[in-house]
């Protein structure tokens, strides 16, 4: 069975990529960018760059523009309607630090944070350096067999010393989505902050803020086909209304003197500096682009690949794989088999893939795991890149075995 | 300065092999051949970190010599430690200073091996070596 994809040719590094011989098979990590984006880049460099909110002349007039547009479009994306505001960051890493800082006021020593087992770095270490700062508990939720978050065992563990529920949407190892409704509930029935990270989750399907009911919804563009350096962080009003600026500098500033300032709203306030203008622009030409493009026939490409992709691996002997993928990705070990000896033979034969610890190293560790390899999908992979990969797989396990 | 004899071995293997696959056996071959190295050596102290996988790494001066020895619990990096050793073990401190190890992997046809963005660890077993020789 063939699974084309019928939007390949919109991106264009995948004819390079095939040239070089390599099939990329990365995208949880980062992912290749549309013709629509490359052109919005060159067309605002190429145009008159300019600084943003800050000149009166023609060409920052411009810029601002098109910047404010891309804010709009994000908005729209998550459909934010008149509930918050969009932040715009440098990742979401900066986005869930501005967060762990600008929130630590809200703390009192002996407060709970919870978190779930399967947070990736990004949104575990924050978390964790502002419990040790700050005296409190970091409460971890369990997952069950196949890498869900546990609801029975989570329900006990939400109480009335919770401030704060920081959960991903999608796991970047386990590739299954968890059960927001009901960790978001938990926490909101003991008056904590919520925050979501979408960093895997935006990318697949769309995701309505409103509905969510979060406080605070995290995402990185370059994950999301858009430019590198550039998060996005969602705040509802009341929430942001907690949030005080972490970063100082540049058209943040309301009024300064030398000894005192005051500070803008949401979202200048923490937008210090100069932002990642060009990366905001082409985001909002990635987001034209993916608006434009048959919803249903996303997904079902998605769940197609994601599919075939099981099947294969399923097919293969001493495959484990690791909890129950739903979408997106597939991470697994080869009984007796070293991922670092696998993914030295996948690289050799043009196969990129993520071996490693996947930047969760506890949840890695909880399956008594060094490592797993990680096959990741986009909307642009076809079945003929899983072939390849899986070509690449026997022939390594057989020079292995 | 000429190499030592394992060394010599191993270029002449490594230069007739054609495919990626002569050379993956090849490395499991040397890997194979490695001598085991004691559990006691088998510490935190002696770790390489960096690694995907466990590397271990000793080394001691030995009548003027070094004597280096190592090992991984993955096969392919084990091949390239081997390759390493044959290398370096035998020769005097000013000898190792002078030593290209780049360019000893470039010569094998493993240069790829090194790159900044590969985490098999090659690169922190090197910076271990230097570290361990330079005391």
């Amino acid at each position: 069975m063939m699974i084309p994809s019928p939007w390949r040719a919109d991106f264009p590094a995948i004819a390079a990529l095939q040239r070089q011989d390599q099939t990329y098979l990365d995208n949880a990590a980062t992912t290749q960018k549309p013709q629509a984006l490359l052109d919005a880049l060159a067309h605002y460099y190429a145009n008159g760059a300019a600084n943003v909110h800050r000149a009166q002349h023609l060409p920052g007039a411009h810029a601002t523009q098109a910047f404010e547009d891309s804010r709009s479009k994000v908005a729209q994306w998550l459909n934010a309607g008149d509930g918050g505001q969009i932040i715009f960051t440098h990742g979401a890493t900066s986005a869930l630090n501005l967060l762990a800082y600008g929130l630590e006021h809200v703390f009192q020593p002996g407060d709970e944070i919870v978190i779930s087992a399967l947070e990736h770095h990004a949104n575990l270490l924050p978390w964790q350096q502002l419990a040790l700062r700050r005296d409190l508990k970091l409460v971890i939720l369990p997952l069950d067999s196949d890498g869900v978050i546990d609801l029975h065992a989570a329900a006990p563990l939400i109480g009335p010393k919770t401030r704060l529920l920081a959960v991903s949407q999608l796991s970047n190892v386990l590739g299954a989505w968890q059960p927001l409704p009901e960790l978001l509930a938990l926490a909101q029935a003991q008056n904590a902050l919520t925050v979501v990270d979408g960093a895997q989750g935006v990318v697949h399907g769309r995701h309505d803020v409103q509905v969510l009911g979060c406080d605070f919804y995290v995402f990185s563009s370059h994950k999301l086909y858009g430019p590198d350096g550039l998060g996005v962080l969602f705040g509802r009003h009341a929430a942001l209304e907690q949030l005080r600026p972490w970063q100082f500098g540049g058209e943040m500033v309301l009024d300064a003197n030398y000894q005192d300032a005051r500070f803008r709203p949401a979202p200048l306030g923490f937008e210090a500096g100069t932002p990642p203008i060009a990366s905001v622009i082409g985001l909002g030409a990635t987001l034209d682009y993916l608006a434009g493009l048959d919803r249903d026939a996303v997904s079902a490409h998605e769940a197609a690949l994601h599919d075939y992709l099981l099947k294969g691996l399923e097919a293969r002997n001493g495959i484990r794989l690791l909890g129950k993928p739903q979408l997106a990705l597939a991470s697994f070990v080869v009984e007796g088999v070293h991922n670092s000896d696998l993914a030295h033979l996948l690289t050799e034969q043009g196969i990129a893939v993520r071996a490693g610890h996947h930047c969760a190293m506890p949840l890695l560790k909880s399956f008594e795991l060094a490592g797993a390899i990680r096959v990741s999908l986009a909307l642009y992979n076809d079945s003929e890149d899983l072939e390849r990969f899986f070509e690449a797989l026997d022939q390594a396990l057989e020079l292995l075995r | 300065m000429s190499l030592p004899a394992d060394a010599a071995l191993a270029l002449n293997a490594f230069e007739q092999a054609g495919s990626w696959e002569q050379r993956a056996r090849l490395l499991m071959q040397w890997g194979d051949r490695l001598p085991a190295l004691s559990d006691v050596d088998k510490v935190e102290a002696n770790r390489v970190h960096g690694c995907e996988s466990q590397v271990w790494l000793v080394g001691a001066l030995q009548d003027g010599h070094w004597q280096f020895a190592a090992s991984s619990d993955a096969r392919l990096i084990r091949g390239l430690v081997a390759l390493l050793l044959a290398r370096v073990n035998g020769l005097s401190a000013d000898e190792l200073q002078q030593v290209d190890l780049p360019d000893w992997f470039n010569q094998l046809g493993l240069s790829r091996q090194l790159s900044p963005s590969r985490s098999n660890g090659l690169n922190a077993v090197l910076q271990r070596m230097r570290s361990l020789s330079d005391v």
